[in-house]
């Protein structure tokens, strides 16, 4: 492999009057571009050892290179400005305005004005915020979610390559969690910075990391591999304990609803006749059918037996379509939609709302049974 | 309503006197509020991450403020005379905990996840101080410097008593002369003042805290 952008060699951290180090004789390669989760139980020593790389803590043994270059000892306050940091309280600077958050490392780094400026603006636009409604604002009027995408434009502000993130969505609610998740994941995907991140979630963990270092105490490394190999392959009995039960269910979080074959359940465009209606149905194997309005936009289930039951118009027959999914979903949000849908299926769209086709429990199942054999059943 | 008569023409023919004892009291007011302010916040910092000298500091200047007014002072008459300094001297003294108390809540108040971000983008800890610290801290330490404010002007009257000036002056003299007249139209316009003066310190500070907290924290 290539030459690691991060790397911590022999590194120890004890404190005195403890007999056993926080963190024991760590060595940990971080490739430049990869998502590194480190993750285990409380008390494992994974928040110490990401603050001993921007040597927030500093380490009583080994060596932390940067880039190839020791910096287990230089001025550290340099060296936090070329590493982004965020922690899952934020702790935005309740004084300063958005802006003058976002700008604090360009400001240490000596920005001109107007290059600061700009990229406030630019920072603010990345993570979905409009700049001339937020600029001006202080951190008192956002919200836990709207904190942390402040959080994370600050952390990107003077454009490291290296971004430490610490439990950075643990303190919000799980819907907004997962939005902001997806959301990172897609930044990452054009920024291609170098991130070790820290939680205490595997799911969180299997879904962020393109590799994941699973620790047990004194951070001491029990698995470091990508999610896929961990999750068919773990090395100990601890690793096993600690992926808990379902390791099958938390593979779907790799996988996306465009990997699965979809299921073509006819559909029926407004305005439509009884009679066709009918017609389609019949020959649909499923007996179901899609209801579409004229924008090609999924409405209703339509199943014969509904359709014969009543006779009232064909647009307020058969149960109404609430959720749908779109190609860049996980499997584990189809499981959950197609659950919580009356035929046990779910609907896909594209990005527009235009329908695309069904994922059902049975093309899943197939998917699951081709390619997850490996996943040893204990 | 006789007497406010008396009172008004009291004070309208004491222009002078009003003047100069009025700017006396002033000049204690302002020069030791910003010696102390400067010197309790500066105790504050200095101390802040050792709980001994802390601990310590506080306790000193806790006896300041407990120790009888009067004496305080008149034990430094023998040190540095009579007048402007030992009255200088004991209201410094007087003024140290509130604002010292204050600078120590304000600082420990501070939000440990703002200083945790802060160092992690790489501030420094005199920028971490001067930049994150001192500006969340400061509401609290404004409300030290006002309880202070609020102190000095009151027991400035007690300079009259080493010969300090001030508005004590008229009390003093009024209290000597009590049943005669215009002695009590004396008392009466000592303590007005000292009321009007502080009111009007108090007015400044508030505009002061308008002006320099940030809207974000208030």
């Amino acid at each position: 492999m290539s030459e690691p952008l991060i790397r911590l060699e022999n590194v120890t951290k004890s404190y005195p009057g403890t007999e056993a180090p926080a963190v024991g004789n760590l060595t940990l390669d971080v490739y430049a571009g990869e998502v590194l989760v480190l993750v285990g139980p409380s008390g494992c020593g994974k928040s110490t050892t990401l603050r001993l790389i921007n040597r927030l803590i500093e380490p009583t043994g080994g060596r932390i290179f940067l880039k190839g270059e020791d910096v287990t000892d230089i001025d550290s306050s340099q060296l936090r400005r070329k590493i982004g940091y965020v922690i899952q309280q934020v702790g935005l600077f309740p004084h300063r305005t958005i802006a003058e958050n976002i700008a604090t490392v360009p400001k240490l780094l000596g920005w001109d004005k107007a290059t600061t400026t700009a990229r406030v603006d630019e920072m603010l636009e990345l993570v979905s915020m409009d700049p001339a409604v937020y600029r001006d604002r202080y951190p008192k009027e956002l919200s836990g979610g709207q904190a942390q995408r402040v959080g994370v434009a600050r952390a990107l502000a003077a454009d490291p390559d290296v971004l430490l993130m610490d439990e950075p969505f643990g303190a919000i609610d799980p819907i907004t969690r997962d939005r902001l998740q997806n959301e990172f994941l897609r930044l990452q995907q054009d920024l291609k910075k170098t991130i070790v991140f820290v939680t205490h979630d595997i799911d969180e963990a299997i879904k962020m990391g393109n590799r994941i270092a699973i620790l047990r105490e004194g951070s001491e490394i029990a698995q470091i591999d990508t999610p896929e190999v961990i999750l068919s392959d773990p090395a100990d009995e601890f690793v096993e304990n600690f992926l808990g039960s379902g390791a099958i269910l938390k593979g779907l979080t790799l996988k996306k609803v465009r990997d699965i074959d979809l299921h073509d359940i006819p559909a029926l465009e407004m305005p439509v006749m009884r009679d066709e209606a009918l017609r389609v149905l019949e020959a649909s194997p499923e007996k179901t059918a899609v209801l579409l309005d004229k924008d090609h936009k999924p409405l209703r289930w339509i199943s014969e037996a509904s359709l014969n039951r009543t006779t009232q118009p064909i647009e307020k027959s058969g149960k109404p379509i609430t959720i749908d999914l779109q190609p860049e979903d996980t499997l584990q949000d189809a499981l959950g939609v197609m659950l919580q849908s009356s035929v046990g299926m779910a609907v896909v769209v594209d990005r527009s709302g235009k329908y695309l086709g069904c994922c059902s429990i049975e093309s899943l199942a197939s998917l699951i049974i081709s390619d997850g054999g490996g996943t040893p059943s204990s | 309503m006789d007497f406010l008569e008396r009172w008004w023409t009291f004070v309208s023919t004491r222009g002078d006197q009003i003047q100069s004892a009025l700017g006396e009291h002033t000049v204690y007011v302002v020069t030791v509020l910003g010696l102390a302010s400067v010197f309790s916040i500066s105790l504050g910092i200095a101390t802040r991450r050792n709980v001994l000298a802390r601990e310590l500091s506080l306790a000193v200047t806790s006896v300041f403020l407990t120790l009888p007014s009067l004496a305080l002072f008149t034990i430094f008459i023998p040190l540095v005379g009579l007048g402007f300094a030992p009255s200088f001297i004991a209201l410094f003294l007087y003024s140290l905990l509130p604002i010292l108390r204050n600078t120590i809540t304000g600082l420990d108040g501070i939000d440990q996840s703002v200083l945790e971000s802060a160092k992690g983008m790489g501030l420094t800890p005199r920028q971490v101080l001067v930049t994150v610290e001192l500006p969340l801290a400061w509401p609290v330490i404004l409300a030290g410097i006002r309880v202070s404010s609020m102190l000095i002007v009151g027991i400035a009257a007690i300079a009259t008593l080493v010969a300090g000036g001030g508005l004590g002056d008229f009390i003093k003299s009024g209290l000597a002369r009590l049943p005669l007249p215009n002695s009590l139209e004396s008392i009466w316009t000592g303590t007005i003042l000292c009321l009007l003066l502080a009111l009007v310190v108090d007015l400044i500070l508030q505009v002061l805290k308008r002006a320099t907290i940030s809207k974000g924290i208030r």
